[in-house]
């Protein structure tokens, strides 16, 4: 009964088919949803040389080394798979073609010929701290950090006032012009904006907007997706309740404030969500707006470890996970409100 | 009135002793990107200048290279945009650019040891003497072989002056007998391939600078690289793995020694050091021949300022010393490059911490440098070349493939090249 | 904890109410009740009007003006030359009959991709909302295990997934060590388009499941005694209850993934470039590609592609909006 399990909500006096899947299905969830990020995370530690390697480690491991009497450097440490001396541990002095000149670390006088194919270097865990420290020294991090939250907290209040205000007056006037204002809206909410880059460039350095957090803010606020969720949503809100605090002589402005966002928490939410999770990660914009280092958000100084001819892994991973992580730590804490607050809009 | 005369007096006074320190520090603004550590390395050398110029502070930038390639070009048409940035595409940028010539003391040092990169932004036809681009490195393309896998296999590499169809040979035998998936691989870009290209025969453009991409040499090396692509000579996933004029390398299949011989160029030399240490051993060997010539080409970045600037004499003051020798070759010997200035190269740069095989290879490419043809130089300083070489890469995967065959991806490099053409020209 | 928080957050709204009730009520006096929509509608629309227009506007200009140039006053007028050339087929069905063949590619590319990732993925986040819909333990937690992905931005998705991919990636690692050959999982064409399918809907199923979920949620409960009352086998249950009350929801879950689908960018472009050849070629990528990052910049061509996307899509839009009218009306 492999639909059983989808009619709805079941209790869990038994252990049947249906639940074997529903976990199955969820801890198969768990590893492709989280897999991938924690493997990104767990590349950051590793050295740029071993992020090249193939086939690729779980854990970040670097050569051992072991000090050897006799020499200055540490010298590394290789497992013998064949040979002779299979088995034994051995410390490579140099290599030369084909071969290698090892020594055994508890018996330093002995020179050791090993072919190089028959030898594995041994390696242990080791994180690559030096990907993290470097950002720090390279870029104004807390200033990229303050830039992008600037952004984000700013355009979004914005955008949840300027939206869920658009979407009251559609949904609870009837006025002349309100399709055709809806219509128009609604038109482009199917129109990405990057298409319009170079003209929306244009009016921005008109408005002298260049180099400003404002140029990045502005152009983003007025979303044609917010005002249709809100819309749909306020839509729900029964009429009497306005009509009655009309009553009471409230002006438009109370009946909006006051009753219709309240009561559009949920939707609002949504908006919310989706806005902070688009100005933070926005790129293609910034970019264009943003050329001083002083407004520069942290998707762009992540985006700057890509040169023309090469890119730098080891920083791209190290400051993905510095962007992931406030955004991580913000959803951990309020996991239950955001998911809550979705669940709850019903969003109809 | 003697009142007002004196207070006069002493703000000219003033003015006079504190000016160079407060009233008029001069800030430039210096778009910069890196492929390793260019910038970082520039921001050292500018500290210096900045001690020495204390009425100029320099205000480093670093964007991410689609910044410089995408929108600093609107910025500057915008009017608006840095003082000085680090720039690849020299001719798209060159009518923005600064003449430094007026504001320098020492034009013909310039003239000396950079003559040649010089010419690649003179847009204005015969006349234009102008001086407008710093080329803080030069890169040429050529290939990195892995003498650990011919040593394996007991394969004679072929010598100096060997051709790509020796190579090809030379690899494919020695991919076989040690069990390495590719033989050789080849960067995606319309720039790597205009070497082998031109040691083909390929003109791409007549005197008059008209292009003519598809000409006998370019259909003949370009016939022989599809084939290699489709027959497992080349490493398909290279070109094929990726769409319109996206790059894309292949250095991790070298560097895991999954690859035999890589087409690329001298800015993996210093990431070849690094990231293969002491794996194994590989070489940089000169280009291979063609039927006419056995060319790379060269490439590389160059500091520019540009003609909104402010503060011109400034600018000048910086690429100047930027430019100057001491300077120049530090930089050089701490990203590990190859350098643009004669003096330099003739001299010999040193590499501070580099190891032997690294300080060898760039040896190998600094001396290629000085035996590039004459084709290959022309070609990078080719108003068109972009356009060229985007359509080489969008096409020829298509014909790779199998999107399209090798004909009408010829026809439609020509097509899409003038189109291009058309469209810079038609600007009123 | 979040009660500090929390009071701050009353607090201001408090303030931005009082701040602006007296100027709003004001303007409602001047204006009049009638009119007063205008006054709620007239920041948005002032925004709306000037970045989103406007440079619609513009975007005209720009299409029937040719050269690379960058200002209009330095574009020559060449008329409907661009939108001709990107129209100029022999065979509409075969792209390379056309001149513009990557155009042609790029339109049937993305009616595939938006009618097999929409699907896919509405099929996908109704099982997931349907299983976390379920009493099970730690729902909270498995609603968050899915939703997370949604907050990545499209760049680290498809940096993440192009990691995992590529030849030298540990899924052919893997692959490898359990004995099988690797697969060239982003240079062969079926395989590539398979893959940005599946990674954009491993990166935006999350929110649709939340969303279908709050539908679920919001169905009665008695519905469903009432109908185990009636002995209604399962899938009659789902059949016949479960799916109509979700309709309305379902409309919202189809336009807004939808939007995102015709929309999809930056995770193809950074995952295959578009590639092999042109097979995850999008069309917004190629008017990205023509008018930005291809040298010389036809910002001309771009523009008039935008606008026969516009148009095509203002028109199914409409039409979309037309069918599900009871629903939009609410």
């Amino acid at each position: 009964m492999v639909w059983s399990f989808i009619s709805r909500t079941r209790g869990r006096d038994r252990f049947d088919v249906t639940d074997w899947l529903t976990w199955g299905y969820l801890i198969f969830g768990i590893a492709l949803m989280f897999g991938p990020v924690l493997w990104v995370a767990m590349s950051s530690f590793k050295t740029e040389a071993a992020l090249s390697e193939y086939p690729p480690s779980f854990l970040p491991l670097a050569p051992q080394t072991a000090m050897v009497k006799g020499y200055d450097k540490p010298l590394p440490l290789y497992e013998i798979t064949g040979g002779e001396h299979k088995g034994e541990v051995l410390a490579q002095i140099r290599r030369i073609g084909l071969n290698a000149q090892m020594v055994d670390p508890q018996n330093p006088g002995e020179r050791i010929n090993v072919k190089i194919g028959d030898r594995t270097p041994k390696r242990e865990f080791a994180m690559a701290w030096g990907n993290y420290t470097k950002l720090f020294q390279r870029f104004d991090f807390m200033r990229y950090f303050w830039n992008s939250v600037f952004i984000t907290v700013v355009a979004t209040i914005i955008t949840v006032i300027f939206n869920s205000m658009a979407a009251f007056a559609l949904a609870k006037y009837k006025f002349r012009g309100r399709t055709t204002v809806f219509v128009l809206i609604i038109a482009t909410l199917m129109i990405p904006p990057t298409i319009n880059l170079v003209p929306i460039y244009l009016v921005v350095n008109e408005l002298g907007l260049v180099n400003t957090p404002w140029g990045v803010i502005w152009p983003a606020v007025a979303t044609p997706t917010g005002v249709f969720l809100l819309r749909q949503y306020m839509l729900t809100i029964p009429d009497d309740l306005l009509d009655a605090a009309r009553m009471d002589h409230a002006s438009e402005w109370r009946v909006y404030w006051r009753i219709v966002l309240p009561l559009a928490a949920p939707a609002i939410a949504v908006l919310v969500i989706f806005s902070v999770m688009w100005r933070w990660n926005e790129f293609l914009w910034p970019l264009i707006v943003l050329t001083r280092s002083e407004e520069f958000t942290l998707q762009l100084a992540l985006n700057a470890f890509q040169g023309d001819l090469q890119t730098s892994w080891s920083g791209i991973l190290a400051m993905t996970v510095l962007t992931l992580l406030p955004i991580t730590i913000v959803f951990a804490l309020l996991q239950k409100n955001i998911t809550a607050g979705i669940a709850q809009s019903g969003v109809k | 009135m003697v009142k007002s005369l004196f207070l006069a007096a002493t703000a000219a006074a003033s003015c006079l002793t504190l000016s160079p320190a407060l009233a008029q520090t001069v800030e430039l603004r210096f778009q910069c990107y890196q492929d390793g550590t260019e910038c970082q390395t520039w921001g050292e050398e500018i500290k210096k200048f900045e001690a020495a110029n204390p009425d100029i502070k320099v205000t480093i930038d670093e964007v991410p290279y689609k910044a410089i390639l995408e929108s600093l070009p609107v910025q500057l048409a915008g009017g608006s945009g840095p003082d000085i940035a680090r720039v690849s595409d020299l001719g798209g940028l060159a009518r923005y650019m600064l003449d430094l010539r007026p504001y320098l003391k020492d034009a013909d040092y310039w003239e000396k040891n950079y003559g040649d990169e010089l010419k690649w932004t003179r847009i204005n036809g015969e006349g234009d003497n102008g001086i407008y681009n710093l080329p803080d490195q030069l890169t040429i393309t050529g290939p990195f072989v892995n003498k650990t896998l011919f040593d394996q296999a007991g394969v004679e590499m072929p010598g100096d002056k060997a051709t790509w169809d020796d190579w090809a040979k030379a690899s494919t035998e020695v991919a076989k007998k040690t069990g390495t998936p590719y033989p050789m691989a080849m960067d995606r870009s319309g720039h790597r391939f205009a070497g082998p290209a031109i040691s083909y025969g390929a003109m791409y453009f007549d005197d008059s600078g008209k292009p003519i991409t598809v000409d006998d040499g370019f259909r003949a090396f370009a016939e022989k690289f599809v084939q290699w692509n489709k027959d497992g000579t080349m490493a398909k996933d290279v070109w094929a793995g990726s769409g319109g004029a996206t790059y894309q390398d292949a250095s991790q299949e070298f560097i895991n020694a999954t690859l035999v011989f890589y087409m690329s160029g001298s800015w993996q030399v210093a990431r070849f050091g690094n990231e293969i240490g002491d794996a194994f051993d590989w070489e940089v060997v000169p280009p291979p021949c063609g039927p006419v010539a056995c060319t790379g080409i060269p490439g590389g970045a160059s500091i520019v300022g540009f003609k909104h600037t402010k503060h011109p004499e400034a600018v000048a003051k910086l690429l100047d010393f930027m430019a100057q020798e001491d300077v120049y070759a530090d930089f050089i010997g701490k990203t590990q490059a190859i350098p643009a200035n004669k003096t330099l190269q003739e001299k010999g740069v040193d590499y501070p911490g580099a190891p032997e095989n690294v300080k060898r290879a760039l040896a190998v490419f600094t001396k290629s440098a000085r035996q590039l043809s004459d084709r290959a130089f022309a070609f990078q300083g080719y108003k068109n070349n972009r356009a060229i070489m985007n359509a080489t890469v969008a096409r020829l995967t298509q014909a790779i493939v199998g999107e399209s065959t090798l004909d009408e991806a010829l026809k439609r490099i020509n097509a899409d090249v003038n189109e291009a053409v058309q469209a810079s020209s038609d600007t009123k | 904890m979040f009660q500090p928080l929390n009071s701050a957050a009353q607090l201001g709204y408090r303030t931005v109410f009082n701040l602006f009730e007296w100027p709003m009520a004001r303007a409602q006096r001047l204006v009049g009740i009638r009119r007063v929509a205008w006054l709620f509608l007239l920041p948005n629309l002032l925004i709306f009007g000037l970045f989103t227009f406007l440079p619609i506007i513009l975007n005209v200009f720009y299409a029937t003006t040719g050269s690379d140039a960058i200002l209009l006053s330095q574009r020559p007028y060449v008329g409907a030359e661009n939108f001709s050339s990107l129209l100029s087929c022999t065979d509409y069905l075969d792209p390379n009959s056309c001149r513009r063949d990557v155009f042609w590619r790029a339109v049937y590319n993305t009616g595939w991709f938006v009618v097999l990732q929409v699907g896919f993925m509405v099929l996908f986040s109704l099982i997931t909302a349907l299983i976390l819909n379920r009493d099970i333990p730690l729902k909270g937690f498995f609603r968050g295990v899915f939703f997370y992905p949604v907050l990545l931005s499209p760049v680290v998705v498809a940096l993440i997934w192009k990691w995992i991919l590529q030849r030298y990636g540990v899924f052919n690692a893997g692959l490898e060590g359990m004995g099988f050959a690797s697969v060239d999982w982003l240079t062969d064409a079926d395989w590539a388009f398979f893959w940005i399918i599946f990674v954009s809907i491993w990166a935006h199923m999350g929110f649709y499941t939340l969303i279908l979920l709050a539908g679920l949620q919001s169905i009665p409960s008695d519905v469903y005694e009432a109908a185990e009352m009636d002995g209604a086998s399962r899938w009659r249950v789902f059949a016949k209850i479960t799916m109509p009350l979700l309709m309305p929801t379902m409309v919202v879950v189809l336009v807004l993934s939808l939007i995102r689908a015709v929309q999809a960018f930056d995770e193809i472009f950074v995952l295959t470039g578009g590639g092999p050849g042109s097979a995850t070629t999008l069309i917004l990528q190629y008017i990205y590609e023509t008018g930005f990052a291809s040298r010389p910049q036809l910002f001309g061509l771009a523009a008039a592609a935008s606008i026969l996307m516009a148009v095509v899509l203002l028109v199914l839009t409409l039409l979309q909006l037309r069918a599900t009218r009871s629903q939009a009306e609410g």
